[in-house]
């Protein structure tokens, strides 16, 4: 296959579910029930097309980095604005995982939502969904990605509020959507800066220039800045901290939906963008993503532990899951967190698809008990549905075991590499939390989830309802019993200890970091790169003078440095960390010697694909893999102990720890008051702010016009009354003036002559008598 | 080119409203109701038509358009060019020689704003349908309106082009005045004051460059070279030219309108029929930013240079003010829709303004393409308004809920409107904006980001009002069908009328969204020249 078919047919996998979209939304009356076997069916011929596209990428162009179709949108005159498609490793096993979590969920719903009454709505939905998460996958462009990007912020608003006549389900999707475009705020804040500084959108003409030495505003830290910014749109729509508080209300969607869009792919994109950008992200940049991942693990699985709605638990359970995949990419551990992002996209999905099936069966029972008042998704009305919907129970226990991070399940070994990158980079940088974070998460993943499993499944039932449940038909079962088989490690790697050896790690090698050496963690430099800078006369990074002045290598307060530092120190046995060491942390007085301990790495460490080259950082994992395995088994053993010992042999009651930690529960079981506080502070700011200025409009803008005018009129009226009184008045004063004068003169006309003669004379003996 | 009796194609596509307004007039209305209810359909059905063969005719224009042609200063390269002595007086005191010329002309500024009049103004006619009383008089004045509009943006003389603009608010004046809401009077009088304030300075200015240059052609302004010595606007950044900039500045963003001058958008927004509320929104506000490209900015390049940061800073206060007293709209008083979207008017027109001050290809191109799409978006919206106006009597939001199910196709229909002025990808408004920030973020990074809130709060505040008007519970009182009579509206959702209105907008939204170059194509070479020209203008007086 050349790669212009191989471009076409991804092509034709984005544009088919939007065919299926527009075919249904114009059709819904005349399709009913044929949109789902129609959604359906399309679904499953992308499914296929998508395989071969991606068998074809792993295979046949390998090493052949990206392939790509660049063509012009549209044309500015002197340039234009250029898209394409994109499809390289990474791309071509997310559209499987995309393409066969869609194909199921698909399925599930022929079922799932067979008496609703916008049923074909809800496969156009869905459509519309599938076309932009594709659109996502295989973007070589930010632009791209950032259009798709809002497209499925689109239709995750449509499908969260699918059953919009709940005002709970209008309000969840409206939160989505806004607080998606908070991050995308940032995100395109971003792509305005590389856009401005590269004059692309391409992620190879960026990376390339960037390679080169050119930084955005001539400057390192807008680097690190443009970094945490584009990852600002993983924060919103991966829900990371801060932003995280979408997702959980997400679930007032149909489950399938939550299953779909909200545990395996879309939430994932987030993740998938922050892979996409890791090439250019700074060592700060990193850090700052690591952290957040850390935070969002952590606090998100102490939430999950004491939620009772099934739903929520699993909500809690993909917030903390999407920290830890994101955590993975900060430390460096680019490869383990996608491949956490495809293993948990399986057996999260599986989770989700199976609290459909329970919440299901939950809702038949109780339309047979015609009871609509109780709660289907409360753990706490179930119990004993491991006897009555045994396909269900047993795909879940295996997503569970998966999720827990047990041997023999790929969440085993994608957890197990996370956890050995964060304590690679604990040792490296000396920021443990992260690594503390990583496995106090892991603890409690297995405590919430085995917790949820005893609760549901286990036990008697503890309502009517539950008892009167049935397992149910193909439609749902099917999809689970695949969703969980492909969880078993097998599919990744032969050796269930190691996922390094597997070819998922193979094929998706970490891509080499394009940040110049001086603001990237020396350890994820390739020792090639390093080594080539300190050929190089033009570098002028790189040479010693600037080195020293340089704030990541130059003195010990630093973190990186100290990082650096202590490799340094613990790391003499290995001469590549001496020389690395040496080369960044010490400045460089005799480089040769130190360019002598690089070139003896080179050779030892270039063997991987072009695009990829050794570094420090994964020989560091490798190290670590082993006590970090030994570590996790230990804690994801207690976490499931614990969970045994109060909920299946009730050995303790949880009560009465709840009410010796009563504060922790509380802050955990009200999700740490992140609603209350935004509502009492953002929330409450804006609306207050923009009803201030809504009335500063109205009385004080608006009042200012009103008023000149009210002036205006006043002034006409004063004139006018001058008019009248002073210029009129005037007017009719000269007239009654004369008018008075005409009354007087009209006494001397009398008609007599004689007094006329007697007047003449009188009048001539005055005018005699003033004159002479 | 075509020409009919030797009338180009622009004065045909102007004039040809007064051959429907003529028609009007020799059909009486009739003096007894079933005479009036009979004419009130050949005057509907007269203006549709006019309409249509002007939108057919903007089309025409639009396949004969060289989209490879500069124009703006340059009067070789117009195209459709119509040249003819208008007015000529010799020998008068003072003056001299008066010559005022009828002299039209497009080029890739004008062309997309000659399309979209055509456009709106066909849509508007049908949802003119809801106009009650005196039909008559009030199509003619739509006409009238709509030849004043079609002139503004052919003129290239400016004694012509402000006898269009004063022309146009004329009708306007009484079509809210007379066809308008309860407090129309006030509105009214507010909308023409406001204007006719700004026409004086303009006036004032044309007044003055006509004594500098001896002669109303635009296009002779532009060349410093005509400029007499000693003339009041003769040099460059004098005192006089800036504050001459000035004048015209505010003439014309009154009419956009920036913060503060903005408070007669929202009254006579409220106040006007639904028709000519569309109108408004869709033509009236570009004829300010069309004011600034075709007039101010080539005639005053250096003051554009001067005044750039404040302009660019009036934008960005536009966008933030305007969304954020959209979003207030929620909490005082009472909640009226049409006032919440005459408010993300003023703060869409904001980014026409980020994008004129940037004076960069993706700015200009942005603010543009943005004039464009907010006409046909927010034509949309207010047409949206109107159709549940016409039905409930009433705007106000808290009075609704749950008409997604009541009206499927409206509510799919107000989706991608109300999504396009979000800036939803796919749809137009999303490719003006991402082109606006791009060029505003290469001349004024910071303030760049901080319009981009404005996409936030544009959320908020479009979400909030979708969520209150179609989702949740219907109330009790719209329980029942509209129309129990069954004569005005057959069925709850929207009429055919009503769908002729939309989808065509609806239409043009979405293919300018996946096909911009359409659009874009057409103006590109006229704007990079525009910035050529401005930008080397502006740099004689050493910025």
């Amino acid at each position: 296959m050349t790669q212009e078919t191989l471009l076409l047919l991804s092509a034709v996998n984005l544009l088919l579910p939007l065919l299926g979209f527009v075919a249904i939304i114009f059709n819904q009356k005349r399709l009913g029930r044929n949109a789902g076997y129609f959604g359906t069916s399309l679904l499953g011929v992308n499914l296929i097309t998508s395989i071969i596209v991606a068998a074809t990428k792993l295979t046949q162009f390998d090493q052949a980095g990206m392939l790509q179709m660049k063509f012009d949108w549209f044309s500015l005159g002197n340039h234009s604005v250029t898209i394409g498609l994109g499809l390289d490793n990474l791309a071509a096993v997310m559209l499987i995982v995309v393409n066969l979590i869609s194909f199921l969920v698909h399925l599930f719903s022929l079922e799932y939502m067979r008496d609703d009454k916008r049923f074909p709505r809800f496969y156009a939905y869905l459509g519309i969904f599938t076309f932009s998460m594709i659109g996502i996958v295989i973007a070589n462009n930010f632009l791209n990605m950032y259009i798709f990007w809002e497209l499925v912020g689109l239709s995750s608003y449509l499908l969260i509020g699918f059953w919009y006549e709940k005002d709970s389900a209008a309000n969840a999707g409206k939160k989505a959507f806004i607080t998606n475009r908070i991050g995308d705020f940032g995100f395109f804040a971003g792509i305005m800066i590389l856009f401005y500084t590269y004059g692309s959108f391409m992620f190879d003409d960026i990376f390339a220039l960037i390679g080169d030495g050119h930084l955005p505003f001539d400057n390192g830290t807008m680097l690190t800045v443009a970094g945490i910014l584009l990852f600002m749109g993983a924060i919103g729509k991966s829900a990371q901290f801060p932003l995280h508080v979408w997702l959980p209300d997400a679930m007032e969607g149909p489950t399938p939906v939550s299953a779909l869009i909200h545990a395996a792919t879309m939430v994932a994109a987030g993740v998938y963008l922050t892979a996409r950008i890791f090439p250019m992200l700074t060592a700060d940049a990193l850090l700052f993503v690591a952290y957040i991942g850390a935070i969002t693990a952590f606090i998100a699985a102490t939430i999950a532990i004491t939620q009772n709605d099934f739903k929520k638990v699993l909500a809690y359970s993909t917030v903390s899951q999407l920290g830890y995949m994101i955590m993975a990419i900060g430390v460096g551990s680019f490869t383990y967190g996608f491949f956490h992002l495809v293993a948990h996209a399986w057996f999260k999905a599986c989770l989700f698809l199976g609290s459909g099936s329970v919440i299901h069966a939950m809702h038949h029972s109780m339309d047979k008990a015609h009871n609509h008042s109780m709660d289907p998704q409360d753990i706490r009305n179930m119990g004993g549905l491991r006897k009555r919907m045994p396909w269900t129970y047993y795909t879940f226990l295996f997503s569970t075991i998966a999720i827990s991070g047990v041997p023999f399940t790929s969440g085993f070994l994608s957890k197990d590499g996370i956890l050995a990158g964060t304590l690679a980079f604990g040792s490296l940088t000396g920021h443990w939390f992260i690594t503390f974070a990583g496995y106090s998460a892991a603890a409690m993943t297995a405590f919430y989830m085995f917790r949820l499993l005893i609760s549901a499944f286990h036990g008697r039932p503890k309502t009517e309802i539950a008892a009167n449940t049935h397992e149910n038909n193909k439609f749902i079962t099917i999809p689970l019993v695949v969703l969980s088989v492909i969880t078993f490690f097998g599919f990744y790697s032969l050796n269930p200890f190691d996922g390094g050896t597997g070819w998922f790690y193979n094929k998706l090698k970490a891509p080499a970091t394009v940040v110049p050496a001086q603001y990237q963690w020396s350890f994820l430099v390739p020792y090639e790169k390093l080594n080539a800078d300190l050929h190089s006369d033009n570098c002028m990074n790189c040479s010693p003078a600037e080195a020293k002045e340089n704030p990541h290598s130059a003195g010990m307060e630093n973190p990186h440095s100290e990082g650096m530092g202590e490799v340094h120190a613990e790391g003499m046995e290995n001469p590549h960390a001496e020389g690395m060491g040496e080369v960044h942390a010490e400045g460089m007085e005799n480089p040769h010697a130190d360019i002598h301990a690089a070139e003896a790495n080179h050779a030892h460490g270039v063997h991987a694909g072009s695009h990829h080259a050794m570094h420090r950082f994964e020989e560091a994992t490798h190290e670590a893999h082993v006590p970090a395995m030994i570590i996790s088994l230990i804690i994801a053993a207690s976490g499931i102990f614990v969970a045994f010992t109060f909920y299946q042999f009730k050995v303790f009651n949880p009560d009465t720890i709840v009410g010796i930690i009563k504060p922790f529960y509380l802050l955990s079981y009200n999700k740490w008051y992140f609603d209350e506080i935004y509502d009492a502070s953002i929330i409450w700011f804006t609306l207050a702010f923009s009803k201030l200025l809504a009335w500063f409009d109205l009385k004080i803008v608006d009042g200012t016009v009103n008023l000149v005018g009210w002036v205006v009129n006043g002034i006409g009226h004063i004139v006018g009354i001058f008019d009248n009184v002073v210029v009129d008045g005037l007017v009719n004063l000269s007239a009654s003036t004369i008018g008075f004068f005409g009354i007087v003169l009209r006494k001397f006309q009398t008609g007599r002559v004689q007094a006329y003669l007697v007047m003449t004379i009188i009048g001539l003996m005055l005018l005699i008598y003033f004159v002479v | 080119m075509f020409s009919i009796f030797g009338l180009g194609p622009l004065t045909l596509i102007t004039f040809l409203p007064l051959l429907g307004m003529i028609v009007m007039l020799l059909i009486p209305a009739g003096t007894d109701q079933e005479a009036k209810e009979k004419s009130k359909n050949y005057f509907r059905w007269i203006t549709v038509g006019f309409t249509f063969i002007q939108l057919l005719l903007a089309i025409l224009i639009y396949a004969n358009f060289n989209s490879g042609m500069n124009g703006v200063n340059d009067p070789a390269s117009f195209q459709f060019v119509e040249n003819f002595k208008w007015i000529s007086l010799t020998g008068l005191p003072m003056l001299g020689d008066l010559h005022i010329n009828y002299f039209v002309g497009i080029d890739g500024i004008s062309a997309p704003m000659i399309l979209l009049t055509a456009l709106i103004c066909f849509v508007a006619s049908f949802s003119s349908w809801s106009i009650k009383k005196a039909h008559k008089g009030y199509f003619i004045m739509y006409l009238l309106l709509d030849l004043g509009m079609m002139g503004v943006f052919i003129s290239l003389d400016f004694f012509l082009f402000y006898v269009f603009w004063e022309l146009m608010l004329l009708p306007m004046y009484f079509l809210i005045g007379i066809w308008g809401g309860p407090r129309k009077e006030y509105a009214a009088i507010k909308f023409f004051i406001y204007t006719l304030f700004g026409s004086v300075f303009m006036l004032l200015v044309m007044i003055a460059l006509y004594f500098a240059v001896g002669s109303f052609n635009l296009l002779d302004m532009m060349d410093p070279a005509n400029f007499k010595p000693g003339a009041l606007l003769t040099g460059f950044e004098t005192t006089w030219r800036l504050v001459a900039f000035i004048a015209l500045f505010v003439g014309f963003a009154i009419k956009v309108p920036i913060v503060p001058f903005h408070t007669w958008l929202p009254d006579a927004h409220v106040e006007a029929p639904t028709p000519i509320s569309v109108i408004l929104a869709g033509v009236l506000l570009k004829m300010g930013t069309y004011g600034m490209l075709r007039i101010a900015w080539p005639i005053f390049p250096e003051a554009v240079a001067y005044f750039q940061d404040y302009i660019a800073f009036i934008g960005m206060v536009s966008i933030i003010y305007g969304a954020l007293c959209a979003l207030g709209q929620h909490k005082i008083g009472k909640r009226d829709l049409k006032k919440m979207i005459a408010y993300s008017s003023v703060s869409h027109m904001g980014y026409v303004m980020l994008g004129l001050a940037a004076m960069n290809t993706e700015g200009v191109v942005g603010a543009i393409f943005q004039m464009f799409n907010h006409g046909t978006i927010t034509a949309m919206l207010f047409m949206i308004v109107g159709v549940i106006y016409d039905r409930s009597h009433t705007r106000g939001l808290d009075e609704f809920g749950g008409l997604a199910n009541k009206m499927p196709i409206y509510t799919g229909i107000m989706t991608i409107a109300f999504f396009a002025a979000i800036g939803l990808p796919g749809l137009s408004g999303f490719v003006s904006e991402v082109l606006v920030f791009l060029g505003g973020f290469k001349a004024y990074p910071v303030m760049t980001v901080i319009s981009t809130l404005g996409i936030v709060l544009g959320a908020a505040y479009m979400l909030w009002a979708l969520q209150k008007v179609f989702f949740g519970k219907l109330p009790e009182r719209w329980q029942g069908p509209w129309d129990p009579t069954g004569k005005i509206y057959k069925n709850d959702d929207i009429n055919k009328i009503e769908l002729a209105a939309l989808v065509p907008l609806a239409i043009v939204v979405i293919f300018l969204g996946i096909f911009p170059g359409t659009l874009i194509d057409m103006m590109t070479t006229s704007v990079n020249h525009f910035i050529e020209f401005v930008k080397i203008g502006g740099q004689f007086a050493g910025m």
